[in-house]
């Protein structure tokens, strides 16, 4: 295999963020089936050499590919981005940012159905994520405008977070 | 991919063919290895009908060992120099084994650093030696039944062993001197008993109760797939635990108030033990203890066992609802649960997962057998007895690797529940002028500071082109194998020039030292060491000129060019000339190693030349295996 492929080439697709997910895992599954070192377990060491990196880029192409955020990413680097650790945001979405923060905050403090706000808070984001994907799928297209692209990837990056925060906090209330 | 084995479907292997394999449960109390007589699969019985080997070392004065049944009830009488549960110890380090605290009788030797070493009245050995001898003794009970030796074998770990565990397990089949075809996840073995991977669609539930340990795992099953979705339990949860919450019920209904004596406990959970395994098909039992003044005559119903082991039991629900929760799924998607290991003979567990998991446990294969099961069934695939099995098992890291970074902080670069075999390259630059030498520390674990991770290996870097600070730039890969095994290589990237990774496992063994006891343990004299690594020289070279051959038929002409066949077909024909010239059948001759080390030049050389036909090939398959289309569509480049 051709490492220098990139994810979409190993799986035969056009670059783009909308993707048909049941295909996606039908053909990782098809590759795997090719590949996998467990099919060269009585192998010369060279085909198992071989077949644990084609498997390794299989995965990591695969892994990439199937979550949303990761995949978006991912398209900003085959345009020549790298996403930044500190990006300068609009203050507008800062504030919605730190009103969700302290939304959540409060309902870790409140007493009665924590757990039913909890979960029409969780539904919110996964509204607001969905929108924001919604976006970059509008923008990931040829010819891509990379700043409002980059701007997308940082909003589902911080919302993102904020979902990890709200079933961590499930968990909790849950009593895991 | 490329050098594909080729059988055309259907064809029956010729029964001469028929490769020896086998499955191992290597259990924290019992051991077990199954495989295959007559067309069907079991596990292997001793010479008393017992299946279940005693996970117990013992170690005698003249230097030999004893194993199972015989070194188990020596256990009270010389417990220095009996190991138990060494299971508990692979892949630790000193600090883990205080924890486990006086569990664990032995004389560990003061001046180990890293992995702990036990004094026992022969010398000092490391669990990893004393796994190895538990090994032998399945395998010798396995060989003895099929008459032949093994050709490769399957071991079965928990899923959430780390790294060192992993290669703890590994190193002792190598000291065994057996050829591991993969390590298996044993809940993953557990389903592929059940044959869950023909057919079945969905989630599986893998709930294994044995006498000291709680595993639940979870296995999304996809026409033949298996992924590990989530794994969860409690360490110190099992089967004995049950045995205590009756031995102190007991002691209050005897009213009993001083310390129980060692052999009063001993006799209590002995006595207890009885009592519950009586409970798993009695209502009600009678339970007589006279254990020198701890007396007791009376009965203890089922309902009020249920009720004592209740927390028991209902702290295992919480943890399969944590990794129900941890996979993502519904209770809904979940369509089997299996159930593993003997406490779940006890009826309320059945039960209680029964009414969590709204589906009747699979119970019908032994619960202590099915994991040796599972594994003989996949080794039996791996060997190359089914070629056209469909089954592939995939398996996911169980914890995050990381790397230290500034500050005691722990960078992760491969996450938790990523499907393995897996790479990452991380870039790293020099922060002295002239630096040649760099130190990277490998962790395990999810936590932030280095200190709550496992410490797996540091890795010396050496041999960086000298510049100043900050200009070299040193591409390090870290890769998974599919057992989980990690292995890290790093080149300078400006100049191109490969480092050299040298590796201070924790608490494991380094390679000269796995290879040292594997000497020690078969007291090779040096002219069998020698034959076998000219037997394995051979066996290897042949397998590539197999390969390269069986591939140059199949697709040769198609996928490449002329002068490119004639640079294989030269590269095959002086490797096979030299294996005529060293058949082994006269043993090695005065140069043996010379004898080696000319098969191993031509093999690698040989390997190389064929690397890019293999490439090509793979990546023909690649294309073929996503379109449904055959290999002959695609061209040469």
């Amino acid at each position: 295999m051709d490492f220098k492929q990139n994810f979409f080439q190993i799986f035969q697709i056009q670059p783009g963020f909308n993707l048909d997910l049941t295909q996606l895992s039908s053909d990782y599954r098809a590759l795997q089936k090719n590949v996998h070192p467990d099919k060269f377990a009585a192998a010369s060491a060279q085909e198992k050499r071989l077949a644990v990196q084609w498997t390794a880029q299989i995965n990591e192409a695969y892994d990439t590919l199937k979550s949303p955020l990761l995949r978006a990413i991912y398209l900003l680097k085959l345009e020549g981005v790298e996403i930044q650790h500190n990006p300068a945001l609009e203050a507008a979405f800062l504030f919605q940012q730190i009103e969700l923060r302290e939304q959540l905050e409060a309902i870790e403090s409140s007493d009665e159905q924590a757990l039913e706000q909890l979960d029409q808070f969780s539904q919110q984001i996964k509204d607001l994520l969905a929108g924001y994907e919604h976006d970059f799928a509008l923008v990931a297209v040829a010819p891509m405008d990379i700043k409002v692209a980059e701007q997308i990837v940082y909003k589902i990056q911080f919302v993102s977070k904020l979902l990890v925060g709200a079933n961590q906090l499930e968990e909790k209330l849950l009593g895991y | 991919m490329a050098l594909l084995q080729i059988t055309e479907p259907g064809q029956a292997i010729d029964p001469h063919l028929r490769k020896r394999a086998a499955g191992i449960d290597l259990g924290t109390t019992n051991s077990l290895i199954a495989t295959y007589r007559e067309g069907s699969v079991d596990t292997v019985a001793d010479a008393d009908g017992g299946h279940l080997l005693p996970s117990v070392v013992r170690y005698l004065a003249d230097n030999t060992t004893v194993v199972g049944k015989l070194a188990l009830a020596a256990a009270k009488q010389d417990p220095a120099n009996t190991l138990l549960s060494v299971k508990r110890l692979l892949g630790r380090g000193i600090e883990d084994v205080n924890k486990l605290g006086d569990q664990l009788p032995y004389h560990f030797n003061a001046q180990a650093t890293g992995m702990p070493l036990i004094d026992v009245v022969s010398g000092t050995v490391s669990p990893v030696e004393a796994s190895a001898e538990i090994l032998k003794t399945l395998v010798q009970r396995a060989e003895a039944t099929l008459a032949g030796s093994l050709d490769g074998v399957v071991i079965t770990v928990p899923a959430y062993f780390d790294e060192a565990q992993r290669q703890a397990t590994k190193d002792a089949a190598t000291i065994a001197n057996i050829n591991v075809l993969r390590l298996l996840s044993e809940p993953t073995a557990a389903a592929v008993a059940y044959g869950l991977d023909s057919g079945a669609e969905g989630v599986v539930a893998i709930y294994d109760l044995g006498g000291g340990t709680f595993d639940i795992s979870l296995l999304k099953l996809n026409k033949g797939v298996f992924e590990v979705l989530s794994t969860g339990g409690d360490s110190a949860l099992g089967g004995d635990d049950f045995d205590h919450c009756i031995a102190e019920w007991i002691i209050r209904q005897a009213e009993f108030k001083a310390q129980p004596s060692l052999s009063q406990s001993r006799g209590l959970m002995l006595a207890a033990r009885s009592i519950k395994e009586q409970l798993t098909t009695q209502q009600q039992v009678i339970v007589a203890v006279d254990l020198d003044g701890l007396n007791y005559t009376g009965e203890l119903s089922r309902d009020q066992f249920d009720e004592m082991i209740k927390p028991l039991v209902t702290g295992s629900i919480k943890a399969c609802r944590r990794a129900v929760r941890d996979a993502g799924v519904s209770l809904e998607d979940i369509h089997s649960v299996i159930m593993v290991g003997g406490s779940t003979r006890v009826p309320v567990v059945v039960s209680a997962v029964a009414d969590y998991f709204k589906a009747q446990p699979l119970t019908s294969i032994d619960p202590d057998r099915v994991v040796a099961i599972g594994a003989a069934i996949q080794a039996n695939i791996l060997v190359g007895n089914k070629p056209d099995d469909e089954m592939l098992l995939l398996d996911v890291l169980p914890l995050s690797l990381g790397l230290e970074t500034v500050g005691g902080l722990a960078e992760k670069i491969i996450h938790r529940n990523t499907t393995i075999p897996i790479a990452k390259a991380q870039e790293f630059t020099t922060y002295k002028d002239g630096q040649t030498a760099m130190l990277i520390h490998v962790l395990q674990g999810e936590r932030e500071l280095v200190t709550d991770c496992r410490s797996l290996a540091r890795f010396e870097l050496k041999g960086i082109p000298p510049m100043v600070a900050g200009a070299a730039k040193i591409g390090v890969l870290f890769q998974v194998d599919a057992d989980g095994l990690l292995t890290v290589s790093a080149t300078e990237l400006s100049q191109g020039i490969e480092a050299k990774v040298e590796v201070k496992p924790s608490y494991g063994l380094a390679d000269d030292e796995v290879a040292r006891m594997l000497k020690a343990s078969f007291e090779f004299a040096q002219e069998d060491v020698d034959n076998r690594t000219l037997m394995e020289a051979r066996v290897e070279a042949q397998s590539v000129v197999d390969a390269v051959q069986n591939a140059l038929t199949v697709d040769g002409e198609k996928l490449l060019s002329e002068a490119e066949i004639k640079t294989l077909e030269l590269a095959m024909h002086n490797l096979e000339q030299a294996l005529v010239q060293n058949d082994g059948q006269n043993g090695v001759q005065n140069d043996g190693q010379n004898d080696v080390r000319v098969l191993e030049d031509l093999t690698r050389a040989l390997a190389a030349a064929s690397d890019d036909f293999a490439s090509r090939r793979m990546d023909a398959s690649v294309r073929s295996a996503l379109s449904g289309h055959t290999i002959d569509e695609f061209e040469k480049d």
